[in-house]
């Protein structure tokens, strides 16, 4: 203690008798504010009930939709961009954005074809090989925004580009049959393969993304390496300062987004029989992807959102495309309406942000 | 006489033409507060990003503890048990408080749970940081798992200086800690820096308060030019002596003085 502390404390004499406390928490009692903070810790939970609301909105409407044949199809719908979104979901939450997600899927699928009938690989050494080279081309994008710090958007465009014209180039446009898959390499139609309880079919597809989106809600929620991903998409320097190598992560994110890409290329071949490289994955995956994961509540601007919200945005999507179609309206009425909730679920985020002003 | 515990010698840093550190000196003397002041571009940023591993100086030595060490990061540093709570904080606004002063150095599950699954041990990871919270108190932080932008700017800091000091078992350095806040949470922090130096950690504390300064130091380094000018004593001088020192409108006392 210095003998002088006294009269440099001085100026602050008229502190006395206020508040010593520093850490002071007063419960808001305003209903607004408490479903605000609601939300900020429950992000899933607006895409839960938009969901839910739509689902007994369409029961409603038409009587053939909440069947469980009418459920299971959805589910098979959003099979492929759920599995893509889990891909999207890890890059957005580092605050990144992937637009080569279809393009990988669907070279990945085209590799794994390819290396089955050109080059006479068993079938699920392909599929292993192509499982490699799908995580490859994360990898390099995770090296390019990493090591050389350049921004994700304009990396993803350039390999979006790249990979979907390779993809052309090596398979020079040409699509194997599905007959030809199910007679000599069965293996590569592995998730279209399908279980039938009670005659509703549901495809092994589905499982897998529910297992996936389980796995990686998990690994976000109750590991080190998710609470990374998350601080790293926060606010990247602050995670790099507390010791989380944020280089290391990022280059990680896009690897593991590469190796969901190339799982998706594989059920994509389950799922359409055939192997095609012009498979409308490779233009539409990027945007379909980024929608589940926006209406799912998760913010473009990293760290906030969850995993499941992003499964309810998937959903959501394919609830409407299913519902309006049973509904009888123009098919364009989809669009319209994915478009408004896309502005909803980004009003919706800015809002939670503020939570803390 | 008692050896610093931590000491640098001739350390010297370049950024291109600019010498930020000129062959400076440093001593931080076991449980001392020991503040460091300079004026704009003294270099007292490069001193610290030195001493805490964010920079590696280009020349020069540093000793923890009577042993020479070379810090390849801030992790690196944070190894060694020296813990830094930075102007920024470096907190991720949206993760919770535990999950924040766990950053890096998360506990895992004991078992299978831990070992294969990485399960983060949330029970024990919330228990140790409300204790150390509750010690430095700030006991009146309820809810663990709050997030840190739900928090007012003293409460940050009170969350980033007890992070350090529930980690830094050798020396805690406090860049700015006060700039950023009121005069009522100021006071806290001062507070939360005394106690933290009771609990026998020694702190380097980089500040442009003179107030806080002379208040809480017990020795003050004064940075100029890239070197340290002169270490003196708050009961010495005052504080016009010291900004004079700084800026050079009065010549320094003679020789760094011995702690």
């Amino acid at each position: 203690m210095t003998s002088n502390g006294n009269t440099a404390a001085g100026f602050e004499e008229g502190l006395q008798g206020a508040s010593e406390k520093v850490a002071e928490f007063h419960d808001d009692k305003s209903l607004l504010k408490r479903v605000q903070h609601w939300l900020h810790q429950t992000p899933s939970a607006v895409p839960m009930i938009v969901l839910a609301v739509s689902v007994v909105v369409f029961a409603i409407l038409s009587e053939n939709f909440f069947r469980a044949t009418t459920m299971s199809t959805i589910l098979q719908q959003i099979a492929i961009v759920g599995i893509l979104g889990c891909a999207q979901t890890l890059v957005i939450l580092t605050a990144g954005i992937d637009l080569s997600v279809g393009a990988i899927a669907v070279f990945s699928s085209v590799l794994m074809g390819q290396l089955t009938f050109r080059y006479g690989i068993p079938a699920p050494m392909a599929i292993v090989l192509g499982l490699a080279l799908g995580t490859a081309m994360g990898a390099i994008n995770g090296l390019l925004i990493s090591r050389l710090k350049l921004p994700p958007f304009i990396v993803t465009l350039g390999t979006w580009q790249i990979y979907l014209s390779a993809n052309f180039i090596f398979s020079a446009n040409e699509t194997i049959r599905s007959q030809d898959i199910a007679e000599s390499a069965p293996a590569l139609q592995f998730w279209g393969n399908a279980v039938q309880p009670g005659g509703v079919k549901i495809l092994f597809a589905v499982f897998l993304m529910i297992a996936l989106v389980a796995i990686m809600s998990y690994v976000l929620r109750h590991t080190a390496w998710g609470r990374h991903v998350y601080a790293v998409g926060d606010d990247a320097e602050a995670a790099q300062l507390s010791g989380v190598r944020t280089d290391r992560m990022i280059l990680q994110v896009y690897a593991l987004a590469g190796l969901f890409c190339a799982i998706a290329g594989w059920v994509m071949i389950g799922r359409f029989g055939s192997v095609s490289p012009t498979a409308s994955t490779g233009q539409l995956g990027n945007i379909q992807s980024i929608t589940a994961v926006v209406i799912g509540g998760i913010s473009l601007f990293g760290g906030r959102g969850s995993i499941v919200g992003m499964f309810f945005g998937a959903l959501i999507v394919g609830v409407f495309e299913m519902g309006l179609r049973l509904v009888g309206t123009d098919p364009q009425w989809t669009f319209f309406l994915i478009g408004v909730l896309i502005i909803f679920a980004v009003a919706v985020d800015q809002w939670i942000r503020k939570v803390s002003s | 006489m008692t050896e610093p515990i931590l000491k640098a010698r001739n350390l010297v840093k370049r950024y291109g033409k600019v010498t930020a550190l000129d062959h400076c000196d440093f001593e931080l003397m076991p449980g001392e507060i020991l503040a460091v002041i300079g004026d704009n571009g003294a270099g007292k940023s490069s001193l610290i990003k030195a001493l805490s591993g964010a920079v590696q100086p280009d020349g020069g030595e540093i000793w923890l503890d009577g042993k020479k060490v070379e810090f390849a990061s801030p992790l690196d540093a944070r190894a060694h048990g020296i813990e830094c709570v930075y102007q920024t904080l470096a907190m991720s606004p949206a993760l919770s408080i535990a999950d924040n002063m766990f950053m890096g150095r998360e506990l895992r599950k004991p078992g299978i749970m831990g070992s294969l699954f990485r399960k983060l041990d949330r029970p024990a990871m919330e228990k140790f940081a409300r204790e150390k919270l509750n010690e430095l108190g700030l006991m009146t932080i309820q809810n663990i798992n709050q997030a840190v932008e739900t928090l007012s700017g003293g409460q940050r800091q009170g969350v980033a200086v007890a992070r350090a000091a529930a980690f830094g078992s050798k020396v805690v350095i406090l860049d700015e800690p006060t700039a950023a806040l009121g005069v009522k949470e100021s006071r806290r922090v001062l507070e939360l820096i005394r106690d933290v130096r009771s609990r026998g950690i020694p702190i380097i504390l980089i500040s442009h308060n003179m107030p806080h300064v002379f208040e809480v130091a017990d020795r003050i380094h004064i940075h100029r030019l890239g070197k340290r000018l002169c270490v003196i004593r708050p009961d010495d001088y005052t504080m016009s002596d010291a900004v004079a020192f700084m800026t050079g409108a009065k010549e320094a006392p003679g020789e760094p003085m011995a702690a």
